[in-house]
């Protein structure tokens, strides 16, 4: 029977079917390990005496709550310090490999999975962190899951796993006539169409001619978006794009066991015919760069719009009427205001949406010989350190410092503000991450979500602007 | 992890739709090292004002629906990110059942591994439990798949294996690892797709 990109990988992983029950066993190719989800984790295999089954399979690093400010300084948090000291002592005690605070490797862990080579095609991939999603863009089964699930998969590399509807999305067209917008804009327009819960007890395979024009690094803005439609997983078959990205990577295979790989690898696409669950279509010729006005990544409009009334946004439905009447009063906007005559206070360029290098670059062209506006703190958080090293390499550190950017080193930083990068009550943030969530960023701070260019443009003029203008 | 028994109680109408797991928990909170003392934070944002005094008009601040142990909620809840201290502030905060129309996939499992249960049912009847239902005793049957409220009953639909480690309290875990030779089996066959990382000198 012909099969999707989502059944063969399933396939390929059952361990072991229970038939009374929906639960298959699944084996874990992968384990990303941070400080936050883990430490109970670690905790109940100490208690119940038990080992880590497979630490050769497992990668740590810490991201979430470390400092971006000078790393040879201790970290003044102490709580902070703890989790992170935590998960030092727990690699050691289990042998796990972890790329600490001050190693050359450390970044977002979905940031440095896929730039180590550690994330590979038509692999099982899990983390305690719901973007894990990110690594679906190589064609890998990749979700997040909760701290007893990291145990689970700890002591025993494998998952009790439902299997999960089949949701198609075709994306049409291209991006003509639109200079500036970007992979972001299209996720956050997807995710505006299909709802926050629109991919529930789904993956998501994107495909058409969008997605096979897209670099590795756009794919995987889109496939970490998955999780904000609700969606278990993305997917993206693998192709030419993600077998050159992966060869030379630090960790990827090499040589013979490389090409032996590329064999396995050119099979995993969907079959003709396959049977979908869901089939989504969407034409992105002409698309608007998008900005989110509410606290959910469903409110979402053009930039060239205003900011609609709840009924328009709820389209009949009480329950998103509420939502969005409740929105607007926590981001301080009213119907009918033009989204690009919002003034903002903060940027954020950063996250595992939007800090690899392409990310990066694109932002570093809209602010290149201009000055950070007046009224605005902006700061640009590099995904990891191998991103920072080659944006610094390509001189983007003083193109955003001389226009009044702070530089940073690498972590989580304000997307979730688990640590000092966090937004005031009250301020409003052009940011590039992936959730805008009340005090997300920070108790009372406002979230908007726009893609890099549109973020860095927004710093420049102090408010939104549609960059398809400004470049 | 403890054996779920049949409860009764009446519910917290909590009417908020889309509730992501940052309100649920803050991250502010997810620092801590254990499991429990989440409770004293849960839905901090909202159950507490800028000064840190309760806030009036929560619910979970109203003296009517203290000690409740049946959340009622609406679509879409547990949404966002994977953090199961969600889990562990409703279970701490005394919550053992949370009904509602759809949950979030990472948020429901999540529950399961801390024996608290989720029901999904019909909008219509979780509609008519938030306008008038909110002052009756909830009679919860897991081994029946019953929720009954008076003379009326509304079955709920659960997974037989979710329902089993509920009932025994089942440690997943020990489960797992008596599947040893399956997984052994597994990885000896296996051409892993792929090989396995070496690992990264440090
Ligand atoms: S950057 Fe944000 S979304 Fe990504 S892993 Fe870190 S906290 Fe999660």
């Amino acid at each position: 029977m012909a099969q999707t990109l989502y059944d063969k990988i399933w396939d390929n992983h059952v361990v072991y079917s229970d038939d009374s029950s929906d639960l298959s066993l699944l084996y874990i190719d992968r384990h990303y390990v941070h400080e936050v989800t883990s430490p109970q984790a670690f905790d109940g295999l100490r208690i119940n005496r038990r080992r880590v089954r497979r630490p050769d399979l497992t990668f740590a690093t810490v991201d979430h709550n470390v400092p971006t400010t000078d790393r040879s300084l201790p970290i003044i948090d102490q709580i902070s310090s703890l989790q992170i000291k935590a998960l030092e002592n727990n690699c050691k005690e289990f042998g796990i490999p972890l790329f600490d605070i001050h190693n050359k490797y450390q970044g977002i862990v979905h940031v440095i999975g896929p730039e180590l080579g550690l994330t590979l095609p038509g692999s099982t991939i899990v983390c305690g962190d719901s973007h894990t999603s990110t690594h679906g863009a190589f064609g890998s089964l990749a979700f997040g899951i909760g701290t007893s699930e990291v145990e689970h998969v700890l002591a025993t590399q494998c998952l009790w796993l439902k299997k999960s509807k089949n949701f198609e999305i075709i994306l049409h067209g291209g991006l003509k006539n639109n200079n500036g917008v970007s992979s972001k804009d299209v996720i956050l327009n997807i995710i505006r169409k299909i709802g926050t819960s629109g991919g529930s007890g789904s993956v998501i395979e994107y495909k058409g001619d969008y997605i096979s024009s897209l670099s590795m690094e756009k794919r995987m803005t889109i496939c970490n978006m998955s999780i904000e439609g609700g969606a278990r997983a993305g997917l993206v078959a693998p192709d030419n794009t993600t077998f050159e990205y992966l060869r030379d990577k630090v960790f990827s295979p090499k040589n013979e066991s490389f090409e032996q790989l590329l064999d396995d690898w050119k099979d995993l696409r969907s079959d003709h015919g396959a049977k979908y669950d869901r089939t989504f279509s969407i034409n992105i010729d002409n698309l608007a760069p998008q900005v989110t006005w509410g606290t959910n990544p469903a409110m979402t409009v053009d930039v060239d719009a205003v900011i609609p009334s709840p009924d328009e946004y709820a389209k009949g439905n009480d329950e998103e009427k509420k939502s969005a009447i409740k929105a607007l009063k926590y981001m301080d906007l009213k119907p009918g205001i033009q989204i690009t005559d919002i003034p903002i206070d903060r940027v954020f360029i950063g996250s595992c949406t939007n800090a690899r290098l392409e990310d990066l670059i694109e932002a570093s062209e809209a602010v290149k010989g201009k000055k950070v506006s007046s009224n605005v703190k902006a700061m640009v958080v590099p995904g990891s350190q191998q991103v920072k090293l080659a944006a610094e390499h390509l001189g983007l550190d003083e193109i955003f410092i001389n226009a009044g950017f702070e530089w940073r080193e690498p972590g989580c930083s304000m997307c979730l503000g688990m640590n000092p990068d966090i937004l005031k009550a009250g301020e409003r943030c052009a940011s590039t991450s992936n959730r805008n969530f009340e005090g997300r960023q920070g108790t009372g701070g406002r979230t908007h979500l726009v893609s890099p260019i549109m973020a860095a443009a927004a710093a420049i003029a102090g408010k939104f602007v549609d960059v398809r203008e400004w470049i | 992890m403890e054996p779920f028994r049949n409860l009764i109680s009446k519910i917290v109408p909590l009417d908020i739709a889309n509730i992501d797991t940052d309100q649920i928990i803050p991250k502010q909170f997810l620092k801590l090292l254990g499991k429990t003392g989440y409770g004293e934070y849960l839905f901090f944002n909202w159950r507490y004002d800028d000064h840190g005094i309760p806030t009036k008009n929560f619910v979970l601040n109203l003296s009517e629906f203290k000690g409740r142990q049946i959340l009622l909620t609406r679509e879409n809840f547990g949404i966002g990110s994977s953090r199961e201290h969600a889990v562990w502030a409703l279970k701490d905060y005394g919550f053992k059942v949370i009904i509602g129309v759809s949950f979030a996939d990472i948020f429901y499992n999540n529950c399961f591994k801390n024996g608290v249960l989720v029901i999904r049912l019909d909008k219509n009847i979780i509609e008519d439990f938030f306008s008038s239902k909110t002052d009756e005793e909830f009679e919860i049957d897991l081994s029946h798949q019953q929720i009954r409220i008076n003379s009326s009953s509304y079955s709920f639909e659960i997974d037989p294996t979710l329902k089993d480690s509920l009932e025994n309290g089942t440690d997943e875990i020990s489960k797992t690892l008596q599947l040893e030779s399956q997984i052994k089996k597994y990885e000896d066959k296996k051409n892993l797709t792929i090989p396995p990382g070496t690992p990264p000198i440090l």
